[in-house]
């Protein structure tokens, strides 16, 4: 037991709480969310710290045993998710000083900015399947706001399919949740995990399975439940696209990894090799297809979360310790990668205006660091060596192949291509290309927000030189949540 | 709404009722934890009561009456109840665990008394801030 569990959601909790008083000023917001986004990083360092120690740390809040009372469960794999969300929140909320209206200051931004992130902390700790949808719920309610939050028309109509798109997720949510505890009796995930052992997972099991499969899926992006994605990511700010893009969509595929590796992983023929890896596929490729057909630097990016979502999903359905490995580095790579792009593209508009790439042109004579910032995580996305994005994919792909999976492999090996393509396709409309640049634009300097986008391209550089450890850590980490009992165990004390 | 002519009977009997009404949600309030009642429904129903004065008074009347600021109070309920928890970390127990004693208290006897208390206490002013906030955000929204 460790009080320390708590932390991850109870201090954004109080700061969030504390920023209402300070509303009106927006000085005093930033001051205090500054330096709480910093702690939250040491503190979460601290949690990765300990659950790598100690393998698997639990919290019976309000001292009630598990499996009746709601308990936190800190892993390998969620405290590596909560560092990493960690980071990214401060990377963005820094970004966010440098572009974000006084009107959205005023109207609680920071305030929603952390309850987003105890609902995704509590998301990835909490070990009790009711108390996951509570905490999406937190994070989805802390999102609506955000993206709402500026009212003009096209994000009021994007954001409505979001909040409706999302209120159908959830009811379906806590309909499997319904579902799973009529047939098993329990809603802890341990207790679940036993249970569904001992009765071997019937056909009705599968079917609950299956449902959590679409709903995860819905609020993860994957085919064919993406198509409010590209949308409703294009409305809101640059500092928030780029969180909700590195993020948000991480949940739901966190959810998707714990559910089918800790509860229903007794059917893999069906669930892992049929439906997942069907559903990844169909889900990179489309992906892939929307971004390389675009023109619009955001609405890119957009659609290449939703194809590298299928990595991750590919990873988890080919289901071997490397390939869910992988996964695991992919995640990691990715909100990196994904996160540094979404920023650079604000920063980007910040600069041109625009966030057509046919507009724009040129920009590598004035703004090199820009420029080369760009190239780095862009090539790292479509996965050149030495960067990180190859090493994650490669053991995704290989791990296909040994298993023979052709078709997949295939497929990701295509979709790596036409990601190359398209963020070529960036490259050179935007920094390449006849110098389209008012003079004005030509002098503008955007050093202030490319400090917080400069750890993230260096954390994609060091995921990549030191792939080696990075990698060992993600192997340990698939062999732990591959291994429930590990999980049960743990939380059970048996 | 405002200043309606023929709204006396209103007028008397909302006096009367909001307090029987505020009085029923302390009821309900204090009777939570082990019976039913709690924090939620509790300000659930002061807000009611708040919401009912609003209608008939208009806003004007209302915000001088009751100077809240509900943003705040709903900050104020959230920090009260993420304290609680902490009150137990600080005695090394887990998160929220709650403690409870009886106590002998004049005119009401023996009387249970526990730390799940202000966490209620917690919910119900996060419940009648945001309560409140909403409503009142739609109302100014209008005129």
């Amino acid at each position: 037991m460790s009080n320390l569990i708590i932390l991850p959601i109870i201090f954004p909790f109080i700061i969030g709480a504390v920023l209402i008083f300070f509303s009106k000023s927006s000085r005093a917001q930033r001051i205090i969310s500054g330096i709480s986004a910093l702690l939250m990083v040491g503190i979460s360092a601290y949690l990765a710290v300990l659950a790598f120690q100690q393998d698997t740390v639990i919290l019976e809040s309000g001292d009630w045993v598990a499996p009746y009372g709601i308990i936190l469960v800190l892993d390998n794999l969620a405290a590596l998710m909560v560092l990493i969300t960690s980071i990214l929140a401060a990377s963005c909320l820094f970004f966010a000083f440098g572009t974000i209206s006084k009107k959205r200051e005023k109207y609680y931004f920071y305030p929603f900015y952390f309850f987003l992130i105890v609902g995704v902390n509590g998301a990835f700790l909490t070990g009790d399947i009711f108390n996951l949808f509570v905490f999406f719920e937190v994070m989805l309610l802390a999102s609506y706001v955000l993206i709402v939050n500026g009212g003009s028309k096209y994000q009021l109509r994007e954001s409505f399919k979001y909040v409706i798109l999302n209120i159908f997720g959830s009811a379906l949510f806590i309909m499997a949740i319904a579902w799973i505890y009529s047939v098993t009796g329990t809603v802890n995930m341990a207790h679940l995990s036993e249970r569904v052992a001992e009765i071997n997972q019937p056909g009705i099991v599968t079917v609950i399975a299956v449902m959590f499969f679409i709903v995860f899926g819905a609020k993860g992006a994957l085919f064919p439940l993406y198509f409010w994605l590209p949308k409703s990511y294009y409305g809101p700010p640059a500092a928030l696209a780029a969180l909700f893009g590195g993020l948000l969509t991480k949940v739901g595929i966190y959810a998707i990894i714990r559910m089918f590796t800790l509860v229903f992983y007794h059917e893999p023929l069906f669930t892992h090799k049929g439906i997942i890896v069907t559903a990844a596929g169909f889900t990179m490729l489309l992906g892939v297809l929307g971004a390389v057909s675009q023109f619009d630097f955001k609405r890119i990016l957009s659609y290449h979360i939703i194809s590298q979502v299928g990595y991750m999903v590919m990873g988890l359905g080919i289901f071997t310790p490397l390939a869910v490995a992988g996964a695991i580095y992919y995640i990691v790579h990715h909100m990196f990668v994904k996160t540094a792009l979404f920023l650079l593209a604000g920063a980007t508009e910040k600069i041109t205006g625009t966030t057509d790439i046919k507009a724009m042109g040129g920009l590598i004579k004035s703004q090199p660091v820009l420029t080369w910032s760009f190239f780095i995580a862009a090539i790292s996305l479509a996965g050149i060596p030495p960067l990180s994005g190859f090493f994650s994919k490669f053991p995704i792909i290989l791990a296909g192949f040994q298993e023979g999976q052709w078709v997949i492999s295939a497929v990701a090996l295509l979709v790596g291509l036409l990601t190359l393509i398209s963020m070529m396709k960036i490259f050179g409309y935007v920094f390449w290309g006849e110098n389209k640049l008012t003079e004005r634009q030509n002098n503008m300097s955007v050093t202030n927000l490319l400090i917080p986008i400069a750890p993230l391209v260096a954390f994609s550089i060091i995921l990549g030189f030191a792939a080696e450890p990075i990698f060992t850590y993600s192997l340990h980490i698939a062999e732990q949540i591959l291994e429930p009992s590990n999980y049960v165990n743990a939380v059970l004390k048996e | 709404m405002i200043n309606q002519p023929n709204d006396m009977m209103f007028r008397v009997f909302i006096r009367l009722i909001a307090i029987i009404v505020v009085t029923f949600s302390i009821y309900l309030f204090f009777s939570g934890h082990n019976a039913p009642g709690g924090g939620f429904i509790g300000g659930l129903m002061t807000a009611i009561a708040i919401l009912v004065m609003y209608l008939v008074f208009g806003t004007k009347t209302m915000n001088a009456a009751l100077p809240f600021n509900y943003p705040y109070m709903m900050s104020i309920g959230l920090l009260v109840a993420a304290g609680t928890g902490i009150i137990s970390v600080a005695f090394g127990y887990p998160y929220l665990k709650q403690f409870f004693d009886y106590f002998q208290i004049p005119i009401f006897g023996e009387v249970e008394l526990t730390t799940a208390l202000i966490f209620d206490l917690g919910v119900y002013l996060l419940v009648v801030g945001s309560a409140m906030t909403f409503i009142l955000s739609i109302v100014e929204d209008d005129s």
